[in-house]
């Protein structure tokens, strides 16, 4: 018998905005024993639907059950899954580098140039660092830094815009208005 | 467990109160119960003060965090304004769409502050479809496919008796001329006596639909879930059909089996657009298959277990010589169990609703609680409930609530001083290893008359016919214990982990 294989998949839900939601959220991946990779969540585009973008690993198979147990969940709206190529990602990342380190030679210059990243801040004693990007990007960057001495190095969930040219939420609204009008 | 044996009977959505912290906690099993089997329960719990929560006040429990994974909604009413918006929501989400418990948790200042009473019933909320549009290309495909099938096989969940659907499920079963199997909460949808009822499915179910299950072309799945101890071994399961599942709750397709055709909604709506599709057909050699399957069970099972040549009574004899004692016309309600299974393969039912039962969660201490709620609900009609010695003690306490209320159940107790189905897996699969399986039992004549509930003991089977009638015949509660075998086990039984056809008949 072959193991299906497991894939990276982005899990974009809206929900409404109630207190307790991402608790009855996370149990739905927990029950299961999947575990989650990144987290996000914020406000959406459309006022008082709440947005929870999170990343796993599980087979095509799991991750379609997992998504309609969410979806039963009474406060939430809808689950979009995807596959990394139907999305644009992208994580933040924060270095601190002492600045003595910064300034006694032009490798982390070069190294913030050349990883497109920038500097949010400096003290006569550290300089922090901010790259956006993949997480191999920011891992990169993190390991190119490390021998200069990297006193601290904070990573963000996952956040992710869909490539259809369709807002799927808003689609979904629109959807859900026609079928109450069939059902009754 | 008393609010689910009202619903059961009577289909509308049970309510119960429980006061803050161990009155909420000791709520969890019958959530669970509830949330496993789709019950639609309204509890509404106390909590402490709101300006006290978080602060680990007297009697104070997170309500909402313990019973979130059990409840289908649950919600904290902290302002009295709030409070009657809550309860129609909580009825509105606990009724629709697949049903379930819903917990309203509500602090003391709300439940003691004044406000303006004005009530709107819930028609709609956003994030919530109960029923999803029905798909007419689906149910045409699911017709072509029931023409075109020369072994079909029909499997009645309790998603036909939820939608009250007996009557559209009956004209299609009769249209179709599919035979007709049912599981454990399915049971009682359909007259034991109609000849196209080929018997139950699952671990303790008939032979030949598990057997059957394995040759038929084609599944008709109607309201059921697909529970492992009625699939057995997924990958040996329905290995030769295809799988055609009317479901309410999208959730459920594809989740234990792949559903070729899924048919999304009540079937109360689907099922007639269905039977309209399909042609008049009949499958008797398909049927003869069943019947002969059968009379094998018959031979080797039924017929020892009903009338048997040994000395010591059986329970398929006493629930079988009950079950005729009552017309085949009272409510079964059961504990969990061995009784229970026999309950389900010898209790026989002309009505629907006839059952109630603790079908996923399995809640030994579920029967005479039940049992109570069910006769509440319909008082109109007699309500027997089998308990073991194991379960009975678990929620004995309710004969007393049973002599204050004169509510007039009658339990028949089957002793056989054994937890038994745990024994019988004990001796087939530990070699007999019997662990924490023998009870010393109470007498249990003596607590029933501490309680004031007349009560019989019967250990001889010339004696059982009258001690039947004695319970069948009294105005208010009885207990009839009946000394059953020791050592009895129910057959058929698909063993855990094995495919539906590896059915064993001893």
């Amino acid at each position: 018998m072959t193991i299906p294989l497991k894939e990276e998949f982005t899990l974009s839900i809206y929900s409404e905005n109630h207190v307790g939601l991402l608790n009855q959220i996370t149990t739905v991946f927990t029950r299961r024993h999947i575990n989650i990779e990144s987290l996000t969540t914020s406000e959406s585009a459309i006022s008082g639907i709440h947005k929870f973008t999170v990343v796993v690993f599980a087979t095509a198979d799991n991750i379609e059950k997992l998504a309609k147990q969410i979806e039963k969940r009474i406060d939430v709206l809808k689950v979009f899954v995807f596959r990394a190529d139907e999305i644009i990602h992208q994580e933040i990342a924060l270095y601190k580098v002492s600045t003595g380190s910064l300034l006694g030679g032009n490798e982390i210059e070069m190294l913030v140039r050349q990883y497109g990243a920038r500097i949010l801040e400096i003290t006569p004693e550290y300089t922090v660092i901010e790259k956006t990007g993949h997480k191999n990007e920011t891992q990169e960057l993190f390991e190119k830094l490390e021998p200069y001495g990297v006193s601290q190095f904070v990573r963000s969930g996952r956040i992710a815009i869909t490539k259809n040219k369709k807002e799927l939420l808003e689609t979904y609204l629109k959807k859900l208005e026609t079928d109450e009008v069939q059902l009754n | 467990m008393r609010p689910k044996g009202m619903r059961k009977v009577t289909g509308k959505v049970g309510v119960c109160f429980a006061t803050s912290g161990p009155g909420a906690t000791n709520t969890v099993t019958g959530l669970a119960n509830a949330m496993m089997d789709s019950t639609p329960i309204v509890l509404i719990t106390g909590q402490v003060v709101s300006s006290l929560l978080g602060t680990d006040a007297f009697q104070e429990t997170d309500v909402v965090g313990v019973t979130q994974p059990v409840t289908k909604w649950n919600y904290q009413v902290r302002r009295a304004e709030d409070i009657p918006a809550a309860i129609a929501r909580a009825f509105y989400i606990a009724r629709s769409g697949r049903p379930g418990p819903v917990v309203i948790d509500i602090t003391k200042d709300a439940q003691v502050n004044e406000l303006d009473f004005n009530y709107e019933p819930v028609k709609s909320i956003r994030s919530y479809k109960p029923e999803s549009p029905i798909d007419f290309h689906q149910i045409e495909e699911a017709a072509r496919l029931i023409n075109l099938s020369k072994k079909p096989l029909a499997l009645v969940g309790q998603g036909v008796i939820m939608g009250n659907a007996e009557k559209e499920l009956l004209d299609f079963i009769e249209k179709s001329g599919v035979p007709a199997a049912w599981t454990l909460l399915g049971l009682s949808a359909m007259p034991s006596d109609h000849p196209l009822n080929v018997g139950m499915l699952g671990m303790h179910g008939n032979y030949g639909p598990n057997v059957k299950t394995n040759e038929a072309d084609l599944i008709i799945a109607i309201g059921m879930r697909f529970d492992d101890r009625v699939t057995g071994d997924l990958s040996k399961y329905a290995t030769n059909a295809k799988v055609i599942h009317l479901e309410i709750d999208p959730a459920e397709i594809n989740k234990n089996v792949h559903a070729d055709v899924p048919i999304l909604g009540n079937v109360k709506k689907t099922l007639p657009i269905l039977t309209d599709k399909i042609t008049k057909n009949e499958h008797n050699e398909w049927l003869k298959e069943f019947k002969a399957c059968e009379r094998i069970e018959h031979d080797r099972i039924i017929e020892k277990e009903i009338h048997p040549l040994d000395k010591g009574m059986t329970m398929g004899e006493v629930i079988s010589k009950v079950s005729a004692a009552f017309n085949d016309d009272a409510i079964m309600v059961t504990d969990v169990g061995q009784h229970q299974m026999m309950g389900a393969r010898y209790f026989k039912f002309k009505q629907t609703r006839s059952v109630v039962t603790s079908g996923g969660l399995g809640t030994m201490g579920f029967g005479v609680p039940a049992a109570m709620g069910a006769k509440l609900g319909r008082p109109d009609r007699q309500v027997c409930v089998f308990v073991g010695d194991g379960g009975f003690q678990m929620t004995i306490q309710e004969l007393g609530t049973i002599f204050q209320t004169r509510i007039p159940v009658k339990i028949v107790l089957l002793n056989n001083n054994f937890l038994g189905m745990v024994r019988q897996w004990q001796e087939l699969f530990f070699d007999k290893r019997y662990a924490s399986t023998e009870l010393i039992n109470p007498d249990f004549q003596t607590i029933a008359k501490g309680y004031f509930v007349p009560s019989l003991r019967i250990t001889e089977r010339d004696n059982l016919d009258d001690a039947i009638k004695q319970m069948v015949d009294a105005e208010g509660p009885f207990l009839l214990e009946v000394v059953v075998e020791k050592e009895g086990n129910v057959f058929p039984m698909v063993p855990a982990g094995a495919s539906v056809s590896d059915i064993r008949l001893e």
